[in-house]
């Protein structure tokens, strides 16, 4: 009926306009807590100074570009994936392949090494994530123990082992994001808010918390509860696709890198963006961020540049 | 400068069904209704290309406006003729200098190089597309030719290119050997439909003759260059390749699958892998009354100032900068760069540094974190016979970690080690949280002593946690080795990582993952291998 048309679009429209208020409302109150810029007060902090950032290791091997790498707990051995398809695990203090694995599908674009050492998970465009374990045996095929975990509608974007070697968390270009027991393949949560494909993901370092972050292509970032599988806190600043994130050391805060070609530092306690960290000549975005261990340092890469930056935005360009 | 965009937009867009090819110097008359579309077309277009393209394509405009201060293009005589519109190398990177704010010449000079790698601008003589801070001459490319058009050029339009070359009989416009190569193997591969691409060159060929010698002299290098963008040196990578993930989302079919030369072709090209789009989901009132929702609980939030927020943002950095080995050069060495692996074996072991020792002193998390740290806490708590609090919190980090299929076990355990009636031991709960937990207990998943571990986790770390602190145990690791000058205790840490900053020698990548423990390694000496590793790059 005509009427009830028209209260059908009245409803969804005043809807639209509560939230906008609401928006504003939450800014507004933000706002007033703002009372100082985070460089101003790292104004005190003794400066870096020129950084020289030397390559120790190079690890040839892919044979196309290599798309996401895992530390292992023992601080040398990494995973990486690549566009070949191939996933290797090296010794990267010796610079030795000790294991390969060629995956059905190219672009292998999430890869993660298990807290024991003895796994590593990997997946893309096959959708899907798969546990392999690592063996020692010259006689054994690794690809025959392989065990498909995660399940997703689009490409797998991002992986990590949560503490334990039993729990996976993906994140995938459907927008979703999802933990899963490794054992049996059950999905134990999904995470849904994204408005487009989810592109990184990172745990928080606590011992007791149980969230993590997650960025997408809708420009957001969101803070998830691993146990309930509800959103906590969503941060909207950036310009475009959000192609990294990483908790600060404390857990307090976490870093964003976006193709806009930003990164930007959000705290949790003050629910804010709280300092944007871009250059003029700085063209492509960033695709990836870490902390160093303290916090002083934010790594940046971005397409065949390292940046070097300090926590109070200032950038520090090194060859 | 808007002319100079819409004389590349004629090109692509087509809706005004004119084909000029226009290398940004002349305006094509328009009436007023093609402006405003032309204007909704090029917003449309600025939202859908890749945001670097985007915003080399504004750099690139605002470097040829001589209005404002763009870089000296000039025709440059040369032996015995001329050669039009060229800039040198060292021009070019002054201009990004003053124009981005950029410092050090070093970062102007990649800047230009990445704009030159992606096919903005090009050396005139060369097929490498990088930028030298020299009297090297560059041309700028053509908005025809611009990547942010997306362009896939297919085999047939190369071969087509190359084949157009060999009908020249000028020395510039020879064949490199690569390029050779290229034509040999596409000779083979389009045996059948040679005679048709063959047709193609010979009609390009005439239309080329047909312009200004001048024109066709940039024309050729832009075409040039942009082969070399398409179809790159072997051993120069492919810029034009993207992230397949980004792919979709910027799939426009009527500009992709066009030929360079205009040539139609029936049959549809393969392209690789694409990801099927997903369908645009509209907002519900679901969605928008679950948004409302979420807004409410977050203006109730109680948040923190900024002056807080960046105090202990800042406190922390200061705290654990002595750790960081990025800043603070690691004792005894870093591995990555003295190739000795001593640092790694003192981590692994059960004596802890001082330094180490000092840092489960920051926070409660800090000891639960460190295994050694645990198991010191653990004994001290058995010595007090206090012990069952920690062991449960375990306990529980433990049950979260268990595969599904053991949960319920797992949770049985704990109740009856823990909590039940009678448990060998017990732990101390308030009856609300005891209440709460054996509800949970009937379902035994794996979050069932959720609660109670934030109760005993509180409980710890305001009771046990600071007697551990005092205690000798923890006090006698924590002066066990004390260097001999007696000074280095009453300095901060910040004081000590602005003595250390001096020698900047920092190292980092392999140093920089969370600290956590490291499997057990077979000791191994540096290997020739790794010490030739070293060398590289």
């Amino acid at each position: 009926m005509a009427t009830d048309g028209l209260h059908e679009n009245e409803t969804l429209a005043s809807l639209k306009s509560e939230a906008e208020s609401l928006k504003g409302k939450l800014e507004e109150e933000r706002a007033k807590l703002h009372d100082v810029e985070l460089h101003q007060v790292a104004e005190r902090v003794e400066a870096l100074g020129q950084f020289v950032m030397k390559t120790r290791r190079t690890l040839k091997g892919h044979g196309n570009k290599v798309l996401c790498m895992d530390w292992c707990k023992d601080k040398r051995r990494i995973v990486s994936s690549s566009q070949d398809g191939k996933v290797i695990v090296w010794d990267s203090f010796t610079t030795n392949k000790e294991h390969a694995v060629t995956m059905p599908c190219t672009w292998v674009m999430a890869c993660a090494y298990a807290p024991s050492g003895c796994a590593i998970a990997c997946g893309g465009l096959d959708n899907k994530c798969s546990v392999y374990p690592l063996t020692f045996d010259k006689n054994e095929n690794m690809a025959a123990k392989k065990k498909s975990v995660a399940m997703h509608t689009n490409y797998l974007s991002a992986c990590s082992f949560t503490n334990s070697d039993m729990q996976i968390l993906t994140a995938s270009g459907d927008g979703t994001c999802a933990l899963w027991d490794v054992e049996s393949g059950q999905l134990l949560q999904s995470f849904h808010g994204h408005g487009a494909d989810v592109l990184c993901l990172d745990l928080a370092p606590s011992e007791t918390g149980n969230t993590f972050v997650s960025g997408g292509c809708d420009k957001k970032a969101m803070v998830w509860d691993m146990r309930s599988g509800q959103c906590v806190q969503a941060f909207e600043t950036h310009e475009s696709d959000i192609n990294s994130v990483r908790y600060y050391p404390s857990g307090d805060a976490f870093a964003s890198g976006s193709d806009d070609a930003t990164c930007r530092l959000y705290d949790l306690r003050a629910d804010r963006e709280v300092a944007i960290y871009s250059k003029e000549s700085i063209i492509f975005g960033a695709s990836s961020v870490d902390f160093s261990l303290s916090g002083l340092g934010l790594i940046v890469f971005s397409e065949s540049t390292h940046r070097y930056l300090r926590i109070e935005s200032e950038i520090v360009p090194c060859n | 400068m808007i002319y100079f965009h819409f004389g590349h937009h004629l090109n692509i867009c087509g809706c005004l069904n004119k084909n000029r090819k226009v290398d940004g110097k002349k305006s094509p008359a328009i009436g007023n209704g093609e402006m405003w579309h032309l204007i909704a077309c090029e917003q449309d277009r600025r939202l859908r290309i890749q945001k670097h393209h985007l915003k080399i394509e504004d750099i690139i405009t605002k470097m040829q406006d001589d209005k404002t201060g763009g870089v000296p293009i000039r025709t440059v005589k040369s032996f015995l003729s001329k050669i039009p519109s060229v800039v040198t190398g060292t021009d070019i990177v002054q201009w990004l200098m003053k124009n981005l704010s950029i410092e050090d010449p070093v970062e102007a000079i990649h800047v230009g190089s990445l704009i030159a790698a992606q096919g903005y601008v090009f050396p005139i003589s060369d097929h490498v597309l990088t930028v030298k801070d020299d009297g090297t001459f560059y041309r700028f490319q053509a908005p025809y030719f611009w990547p942010s058009n997306c362009w896939e050029p297919e085999n047939t339009d190369y071969a087509i290119y190359l084949c157009k070359r060999t009908m020249q009989n000028k020395a510039r416009l020879e064949l490199a050997d690569y390029e050779a190569e290229n034509l040999a193997r596409l000779q083979r591969a389009f045996a059948r439909k040679w005679e048709f691409i063959f047709m193609q060159a010979e009609a390009q060929v005439k239309i080329d003759r047909k312009k200004d010698k001048t024109e066709r002299k940039i024309l050729d290098s832009q075409e040039r260059a942009f082969w070399d963008v398409h179809r790159p040196v072997p051993g120069c990578v492919n810029t034009t390749e993207m992230d397949i993930r980004k792919c979709r989302r910027l799939k426009n079919p009527q500009k992709v699958k066009k030929s360079v030369y205009g040539v139609t072709e029936e049959s549809q090209s393969q392209s690789p892998v694409h990801i099927p789009s997903q369908p645009i989901r509209k907002t519900t009132k679901e969605d928008i009354r679950k948004q409302i929702t979420f807004l409410n609980a977050q203006i109730d939030r109680h948040c923190l100032k900024m002056s807080k927020v960046a105090e202990s943002l800042i406190a922390y950095t200061e705290q654990y900068v002595e750790y960081d080995p990025l800043i603070t050069p690691a004792e005894p060495s870093n591995p990555w760069v003295s190739d000795d692996i001593a640092l790694w074996d003192i981590e692994m072991s059960k004596e802890p540094s001082q330094q180490r020792v000092k840092r489960w002193g920051f926070s409660f998390d800090e000891i639960l974190k460190d295994q050694v740290g645990r198991d010191q806490f653990l004994r001290f708590l058995e010595s007090e016979f206090s012990s069952e609090n920690l062991r449960f919190w375990l306990a529980v980090q433990d049950l979260k970690k268990q595969p599904l299929q053991d949960v319920a076990k797992r949770v049985e355990e704990i109740w009856q080690e823990f909590l039940a009636p009678g448990a060998p031991s017990a732990i101390n709960l308030d009856s609300h949280s005891y209440e709460i937990t054996s509800q949970n207990v009937k379902d035994g998943g794996r979050y069932t002593f959720e609660d109670a571990q934030e109760h005993i986790y509180k409980l710890m770390k305001s009771d046990s946690y600071a007697r551990f602190l005092r205690s000798n145990a923890y006090q006698d690791l924590l002066l066990a080795k004390k260097k001999p000058e007696s000074e280095q205790g009453r300095r901060t840490s910040l004081e000590k990582f602005t003595r250390s900053v001096k020698s900047p020698k920092v190292h980092l990548l392999g140093a920089m993952c969370c600290p956590g423990t490291p499997k057990s390694l077979p000791r191994s000496s540096a290997t020739e291998k790794s010490k030739a590793a070293l060398g590289q790059l």
